[in-house]
């Protein structure tokens, strides 16, 4: 699939391209909108474990490693028994 | 991105759960009827689950200058069908609102109802509609819409509870508002997320021809 090699070049034109100073994610761009739309708003409930720092990066990267062995292992198992 | 922890009124909360329930509900015990048909789904199971675990932990830069995720619901709907994906999505959500604080306990319900129900049903109706045609064709664009119909809904879902004006035309003019926010970032990263979806089904159909898209 030639066409699948496109991904790598639409990456890199999406990051060259857009400019921004903090790359905020969109909930916290989005959390703005509401105070502005309902400045009285208060969130009634607050996570019940907040990770600090590099320990929040950790556990994204747990996350895509864990995601990353199924999809592997998996599939890996299939070619080999087919 | 979901929606955050204690960001939708108490009402709101609920009103998304009970829709989502029993979706997820009816998943779970799909999966379950799936391995007793064939054990051997268990491992395209595992493989569709996977994929939604690594695509929504990759938050990505887009053309708005601010970053997203996609969702990886794609791959799950079109071997699957919508009812097992929600009960997929809605595992990843719940890794998430527990461990990383995004999305959120409260807000599960509303952000299973976008990610795991409304985008892979919508996906799934454009891959049905479109795999006559041609099967690569329906990937791609089963993964795209699954991942920006989400975003839409999350939009939705905003600006219900939070109206700029109240009545409909408040609901339509912060849906416009959110729409900005979280489906124009979402356009680049479905095109994304359908790529590599695209490249997954494909080498899944030729290692296990025999494998029945939903």
């Amino acid at each position: 699939m030639k066409l699948q090699r496109l991904i790598f070049p639409i990456f890199l034109i999406l990051i060259l391209t857009a400019s921004a100073q903090e790359w905020r994610g969109t909930d916290e761009v989005a959390e703005e909108k509401i105070k502005e739309l309902n400045p009285d708003y208060e969130p009634w409930f607050s996570p019940l474990f907040e990770p600090a720092g590099e320990i929040e990066t950790l556990l994204f990267s747990i996350q895509a490693a864990i995601g990353g062995f199924l999809v592997g292992y998996f599939l890996g198992r299939n070619e080999r028994e087919s | 991105m979901h929606i955050m922890e204690g960001f939708l009124p108490v009402e709101w909360s609920a009103f998304w759960f009970a829709l989502a329930i029993p979706f997820v509900v009816y998943g779970a015990w799909k999966v379950k009827k799936e391995i007793e048909r064939d054990p051997k789904s268990k491992s395209l199971l595992a493989v569709s689950l996977g994929f939604i675990f690594v695509l929504s932990a990759l938050k990505l830069p887009s053309v708005t200058g601010s970053c997203s995720h996609p969702t990886g619901t794609g791959v799950a709907v079109v071997l699957f069908g919508p009812s097992i994906t929600a009960f997929l999505s809605s595992i990843a959500l719940l890794y998430q609102a527990l461990l990383l604080a995004h999305g959120g306990i409260t807000t599960l319900g509303a952000n299973t109802f976008s990610m795991g129900i409304f985008g892979p049903i919508f996906g799934f109706l454009v891959y049905k509609a479109l795999k006559k045609f041609s099967l690569s064709v329906a990937f791609f664009s089963a993964a795209a819409v699954a991942d920006l119909m989400t975003y839409v809904m999350t939009s939705f879902q905003l600006a219900l509870a939070y109206p700029a004006t109240p009545g409909i035309e408040g609901v339509l003019a912060s849906a416009i508002k959110f729409l900005g926010i979280f489906a124009i970032t979402q356009v680049p990263i479905a095109v994304i997320e359908a790529f590599v979806a695209l490249t997954l089904l494909k080498s899944i159909k030729t290692y296990t021809p025999e494998v029945s898209t939903a």
